[in-house]
């Protein structure tokens, strides 16, 4: 499997990257070069092994439907480039 | 008959699947331990794994996995033992993280199916393909301020559950009376308040339209209709919509289309053209969710009475026909009035009294069952005093409107009211003594065979006694009388 430069252009676009057009060639073969690596694991023979969904702990722990969080308004809000009382304040994004 | 619409090119048949948004009720959201009630102040119920702080590790909230499983059992679906958490990428303001954990090739509960109820008294059995769970987003306000949105997080990784039907409905009825069951499932398990006003239950319409025999056609999805009208009324404007398309030549496009509830028609989202590459991939920072079947059959035995089971047990002990028993089941609420009322009486007369005359009360007076001002208990002691005889069925109607007046107990308005009937035969007798004497031409006529004047004379008496005769008393004496 290899990406065509169309394909780089529309994935940094889906990730919110401001791609150059003169640098789409590199990522492209940047790209490229990782996918080859994962192409050399796929030689590995894997008849008969479960897939696995992550490296350490066999299956999620959980947590007690207790309310242990939040109550955290101006900590929550202390980065935010712009607010409203107690909102984010962000440029209008509607339909 | 089945239900179309009607083209230029004769019928078409209208398919429709939901998926549909169903808050979680649990204290705490999915995987963090804030808060999950409603209408809190702006952003004070967001920990830093809500708001997408870096370097925060999400921690699944075990009641909500209880609440899934739950719902799926009430579903009459697979549980799935080994399921997965998958990130879906896009970015908007309200949610932070720019991804939703959720749940894409292996979710939680798989295939299941519901029985729904229809108009005409028939069933039909509506396939569900699978239930997942996934973190609600935040909420944006856009109508505070001319150039910017405003975001509150409150919401932000509350757990929902995704409910995605077969498309298997034909009909906006039959769409309707699926979310109906749905939600009543839902409110019968406590698995999700059912609140449509709130969002806490919202549905995403997939319609399409086709002739008779054919595959499916393209489909549209009609985002977040609000209210079981209007997934109804969304369903006609757009297989309308398809339907004027098909016949002019044109193609119908798959894309995302909001319900213009005020219009009544459905309108493209373009900014959603590119939102279906959500790039799933497994979350890196959860496990597989692993259950005990031991946990699932102690939920399953700890599961309440479902709507189905307490429809059939209304019909099968009670008596009751289905349709009284539909209308009884519809809110648990309802069930629990009514079983109230029914303790130790006659059930088919509390069935009817509530369908009926407390029905029309509520209505009157713009009551729901949670805010009547006749309790069951009161109820109770109205039918208790058409059973002894105290009060006929007329009087007890009007001693019912007083209690919606004024939230008194029945035994203080008759009481207040001097309502109480009349079984005192010498009193009745003394009555139709008089009526007899002030109509006797009629009397002469009656015992020469003008047997229709029997309903006059009984008329007269109640008349006469303010409607307060025992009116099985009044008969009876009346024909003794009158020979």
């Amino acid at each position: 499997m290899s990406l065509d430069t169309a394909t780089v252009r529309r994935v940094a676009s889906l990730a919110r990257l401001r791609v150059e057009e003169a640098d789409l060639p590199r990522l492209e073969a940047e790209l490229n070069g990782i996918l080859g690596w994962i192409e050399q694991l796929q030689a590995v023979d894997t008849q008969g092994v479960e897939p696995m969904a992550g490296g350490g702990a066999q299956a999620l722990r959980m947590r007690e439907d207790r309310v242990t969080d939040g109550g955290i308004q101006e900590q929550v809000l202390a980065n935010a480039p712009d607010r409203a009382g107690a909102f984010f304040a962000v440029p209008k994004v509607v339909e | 008959m089945s239900y179309t619409i009607e083209g230029s090119t004769g019928p078409w048949e209208v398919v429709i699947g939901l998926e549909v948004h169903a808050q979680v009720t649990s204290m705490a959201k999915l995987f963090s331990g804030a808060a999950t009630e409603f209408g809190a102040e702006p952003n004070s119920q967001v920990s830093f794994i809500d708001a997408g702080f870096p370097g925060m590790l999400p921690v699944i909230n075990r009641e909500c996995v209880a609440q899934a499983v739950r719902t799926g059992l009430g579903l009459n679906a697979q549980v799935n033992l080994w399921s997965r958490f998958d990130r879906k990428n896009y970015f908007y303001a309200d949610l932070p993280q720019g991804y939703q954990i959720s749940q894409y090739q292996y979710p939680v509960i798989g295939t299941g199916q519901i029985e729904i109820q229809l108009g005409d008294g028939s069933t039909k059995t509506i396939g569900i393909t699978r239930l997942h769970l996934e973190q609600d987003a935040g909420k944006s306000l856009h109508d505070q301020h001319p150039s910017k949105s405003y975001i509150d997080l409150n919401r932000s990784g509350v757990a929902l559950m995704e409910i995605v039907s077969e498309p298997d409905m034909r009909s906006p009825e039959e769409a309707g009376a699926y979310l109906t069951k749905l939600r009543q499932i839902l409110r019968y398990l406590g698995t999700c308040d059912g609140n449509m006003e709130q969002g806490s239950l919202r549905a995403d319409v997939n319609v399409s339209v086709r002739k008779a025999g054919e595959g499916f056609r393209t489909r549209c999805e009609v985002k977040n209709v609000n209210s079981i009208r209007f997934v109804m009324q969304a369903v006609e404007a757009e297989a309308r919509r398809q339907v004027e398309l098909w016949e002019a030549g044109e193609e119908v496009v798959q894309e995302t289309r909001l319900f213009d509830t005020t219009r009544g028609v459905t309108r493209s989202m373009r900014s959603k053209e590119d939102a279906h590459d959500y790039r799933y991939f497994p979350d890196p920072d959860l496990p597989p969710l692993v259950l005990e079947q031991s946990w699932v059959d102690s939920l399953k035995a700890a599961l309440p009475e479902l709507p189905d089971a307490r429809r059939a047990r209304y019909v099968g002990d009670f008596g009751l026909t289905p349709y009284d028993a539909h209308v009884l089941t519809l809110e648990k609420e309802t069930a629990a009035f009514y079983e109230a009322v029914a303790k130790g009486r006659d059930p088919k007369m509390a069935a009817n009294w509530i369908t009926g005359d407390f029905f029309a009360g509520l209505n009157r007076v713009g009551a729901s069952i949670g805010s009547s001002p006749v309790s069951a208990e009161d109820l109770g002691a109205l039918l208790d005093l058409i059973s002894d005889n105290t009060l006929s069925g007329k009087l007890a109607k009007e001693v019912l409107e007083a209690m919606f007046e004024t939230g008194k107990a029945p035994g203080l308005i008759v009481e207040e009211r001097g309502l109480k009937q009349v079984t005192d035969t010498g009193a009745i007798e003394a009555v139709i003594d008089q009526v007899m004497a002030a109509n006797a031409g009629k009397v002469e006529e009656y015992r020469s065979g003008k047997d229709k004047l029997f309903g006059f004379f009984v008329g007269q008496t109640m008349k006469a006694m303010q409607g307060k005769g025992n009116p099985a008393l009044v008969n009876e004496l009346l024909k003794k009388k009158l020979g």
